[in-house]
């Protein structure tokens, strides 16, 4: 006990001598969670849609008011030709182009329907689609209107006066009660933050050792293999800790995040998540040679736990094997814990399997640093 | 320049020689976007839909068949009332459900509004607006049609996805990844390379050498510069030969930006490494400083149009945002110079500022 003390102190003298590390530890998460916490949304507020009016009628006029007025468009208006439409959509100007046809009113007059063309750019995937339901959202509504208020031409529909019920669309979303992007995203982030920054610390710690010979010293003074990994982890796990409590304040003042649930069982999966999290850096370190390789091969891990995680983009759609790679994903599991808890006020019954297969992989990986880790000289 | 040349070929044999870090270096970029390529989308399918009809009628029977039809719906049942549906949530067999009111078919002809319910399952919000998106698009074709048959106005709105038209994930995700892998391996190598040579103090005795110390930065550079031009023509390879991305515009283009962009992002690198005492220092402002901020202001997951002003007026300093509309528009949308000359021109402002505040930077601590 009092050899892991030693060590630990160390440790923490090493990384607290190093000010511009100190700055950076607890700097880089906090300006982070603060900034992108606003950005991690699909809603598109407002966008640029450009209209090419070859109609130019009290309808077509009309459409554009409508557009307009909506709040979601700021509409631009271009010349009917092909090559500025291209353009637009070419370098980004604009994000959807409506195109109204020459004879549009006409046509509504006469046959009660007329064709329009619009155009989305779909570089962006999924945004497009959004886009596509706020300006189909508005064009039902204008056709609506229209019906009432549009006189019958001459070889009009007759009889019939009625034009059918508008359409009175209630979205409702469920399992999301505080409605605030934000709420959702926070936690993703400041479990991101902390988790890159832990890894970081706790990978590059080992491989240093190993680059300046330190390591070598080590290895021949009787610390048995497992007060050494723990005298590895420790310092770091308790700095990560510290970062996690900061952000979580940060989360709780600056974005309002609802703390529904028990926060002590917060702390308590926070601390079993870091073992595991910084028991994967640690392991790292144990097969790498340098703090460069130490660095690539961490930056690939950290990618891992991001992007398959469900964080940013849907599980649901990822194929069967990779939803089963999510599954093994420390950072699913902490983050869909403390979203239960913090958000929802879940209670230990809900969150005890995903506790569970965190509790099972701190172990795991702890054990396979353990027995990789030799004190013999390469 | 010969004493150069061997410096050059000094750092070369330093990267050679480690074996592991080279096979490290040349083909992780190369998996990680194997591997992301096959398992992210940002879209989303099979969207599992349960559809609450209280008394089936043509009307009805039409948007079920809507539903259907389309690839991003899997209808789960049709149900007569919303008993169900509470439980097939809980359980996340449902991620939505089309609530339905009694007697829509005589509802349509009439004037009091047709109340329709879409129920998402929000549980993360950004995949329920997409999913909310997607539904209300069918409800509102459909409900224009059954309209129209009463007497209404339809507007026959032929819509086209351009570019992209199946809105295919790995279109968005290789030009992204591409960029993310290339910021952080290229800011990283250089940033650990010469901080190495401070930590183990060899940059002094390189410094008191007859070379010039901008030569010395730029020979450090150099072998990396080729290693991720390297990187780049293996991702582009497997994004072309494997997930069939398409490069519509010109390949010679393509390529002299990705060099671009490979500059800017060791030019980065050489800024950290001037400011950073230490590997570590280095590491976490290479790693922990660009890697969030590259994936979430670039525009690479999340569109730009959907952040607040604020947070679009600072994507602007992230080089990735250019480097990104860039190779979306090459590959993509096939664009040339012509519509791409400003965001080239941004990066390499970006790229000249940076030499410029790294070279700086780097006379200074000499006196």
């Amino acid at each position: 006990m009092r050899t892991i003390f030693f060590l630990m102190r160390k440790e923490f003298l090493q990384v607290f001598r190093d000010k511009a590390t100190v700055f950076q530890i607890f700097f880089i998460p906090v300006v982070q969670l603060l900034i992108l916490s606003n950005a991690a949304t699909f809603d598109i507020k407002r966008t640029a849609l450009a209209v090419v009016d070859e109609d130019r009628s009290t309808v077509s006029a009309g459409l554009i008011q409508r557009l307009e007025g909506g709040g979601r468009f700021s509409v631009v208006r271009l010349q009917p030709t092909i090559a500025g439409v291209e353009a637009a959509l070419l370098d980004r100007e604009v994000s959807a182009v409506l195109h109204i046809p020459h004879g549009f009113e006409d046509d509504l007059v006469r046959e009660r329907h007329a064709p329009l063309q619009l155009q989305f750019n779909a570089e962006e995937g999924a945004a497009a689609g959004i886009v596509q339901a706020a300006a189909l959202a508005v064009l039902t509504d204008y056709a609506r209107e229209l019906g009432v208020s549009l006189p019958r031409g001459p070889a009009g529909v007759s009889g019939a006066m009625t034009v059918g019920a508008p359409l009175d669309l209630r979205t409702q979303g469920w399992f999301n009660p505080s409605r605030n992007y934000k709420h959702y995203m926070v936690p993703a982030l400041l479990v991101s933050l902390t988790t890159i920054i832990g890894l970081l610390l706790t990978a590059q710690n080992i491989a240093r050792e190993k680059e300046l010979g330190t390591l070598d010293q080590l290895n021949v003074t009787p610390i048995t293999k497992g007060q050494f990994i723990t005298a590895k982890l420790l310092p770091f796990w308790l700095l990560s800790l510290v970062i996690f409590s900061i952000g979580l304040i940060i989360g709780k003042v600056v974005f309002g995040i609802p703390t529904r649930g028990s926060v002590p069982l917060v702390f308590l999966s926070a601390a079993i998540y870091l073992v595991v999290a910084l028991g994967i850096g640690l392991w790292i370190s144990t097969f790498t040679s340098t703090q460069q390789q130490t660095m690539f091969v961490a930056f690939f891990i950290v990618l891992i736990y991001l992007l398959m995680s469900g964080l940013f983009t849907p599980v649901d759609s990822m194929p069967r094997w990779a939803q089963w790679v999510a599954e093994a994903n420390p950072v699913k599991h902490f983050v869909f814990i403390m979203r239960a808890v913090l958000v929802k006020g879940a209670g230990v019954e809900t969150v005890l399997r995903p506790l569970a297969i965190l509790a099972v992989g701190g172990v795991a990986v702890l054990s396979l640093a353990v027995r990789q880790y030799s004190k013999q000289a390469h | 320049m010969r004493a150069f040349l061997g410096f050059v070929r000094k750092e070369a044999f330093h990267i050679l020689r480690d074996k592991q870090t080279f096979w490290i270096l040349l083909l992780m970029p190369l998996v990680q976007v194997l591997l992301f390529g096959f398992a992210v989308r940002t879209d989303v399918y099979d969207i599992r839909l349960a559809i609450v009809d209280p008394s089936p009628g043509p009307a009805s029977r039409v948007l079920i068949e809507r539903y259907s039809a389309s690839p991003r719906f899997r209808v789960m049942g049709v149900y007569a009332s919303t008993a169900p549906l509470d439980q097939q949530f809980r359980e996340g067999t449902l991620r939505q459900a089309i609530v339905l009111p009694p007697d829509v078919d005589r509802a349509l002809l009439g004037r009091a509004p047709l109340s329709i319910q879409v129920v998402t399952d929000a549980a993360d919000p950004n995949t329920g607006s997409i999913m909310q998106a997607y539904a209300s698009a069918v409800l509102q074709r459909w409900h224009a049609e059954q309209t129209m048959r009463a007497g209404g106005v339809r507007l026959d709105v032929a819509a086209r996805m351009r570019f992209n038209p199946t809105l295919e994930s790995v279109n968005l995700f290789v030009p992204g990844l591409i960029a993310l892998v290339l910021t952080i391996v290229s800011a990283m190598m250089t940033a650990i390379s010469i901080t190495r040579e401070k930590e183990t103090g060899t940059m002094e005795m390189l410094l008191v050498s007859p070379l010039h110390p901008v030569a010395i930065v730029v020979g450090k550079v150099v072998p990396y510069v080729v290693m991720g031009f390297t990187n780049v023509l293996l991702v582009l390879g497997a994004a072309r030969l494997v997930f069939g991305m398409p490069l519509r515009g010109n390949v010679a283009l393509l390529l002299a930006e990705a060099l671009l962009y490979i500059l800017t992002a060791l030019a980065l690198g050489i800024v950290i490494s001037t400011s950073a005492a230490t590997q570590r220092t280095a590491m976490i402002a290479a790693m922990a400083g660009l890697l969030l901020p590259t994936l979430m202001l670039s525009g690479f997951i999340f569109p730009l149009d959907s952040m607040p002003t604020p947070l679009q007026v600072i994507s602007n300093i992230i080089p990735a945002r250019w480097f990104l509309i860039i190779v979306r528009g090459i590959m993509v949308k096939g664009a040339g110079l012509a519509t791409l000359w400003q965001e080239t021109l941004i990066l390499l402002a970006q790229t000249v500022l940076l030499l410029a505040v790294g070279v700086r930077r780097l006379a200074i601590r000499l006196e």
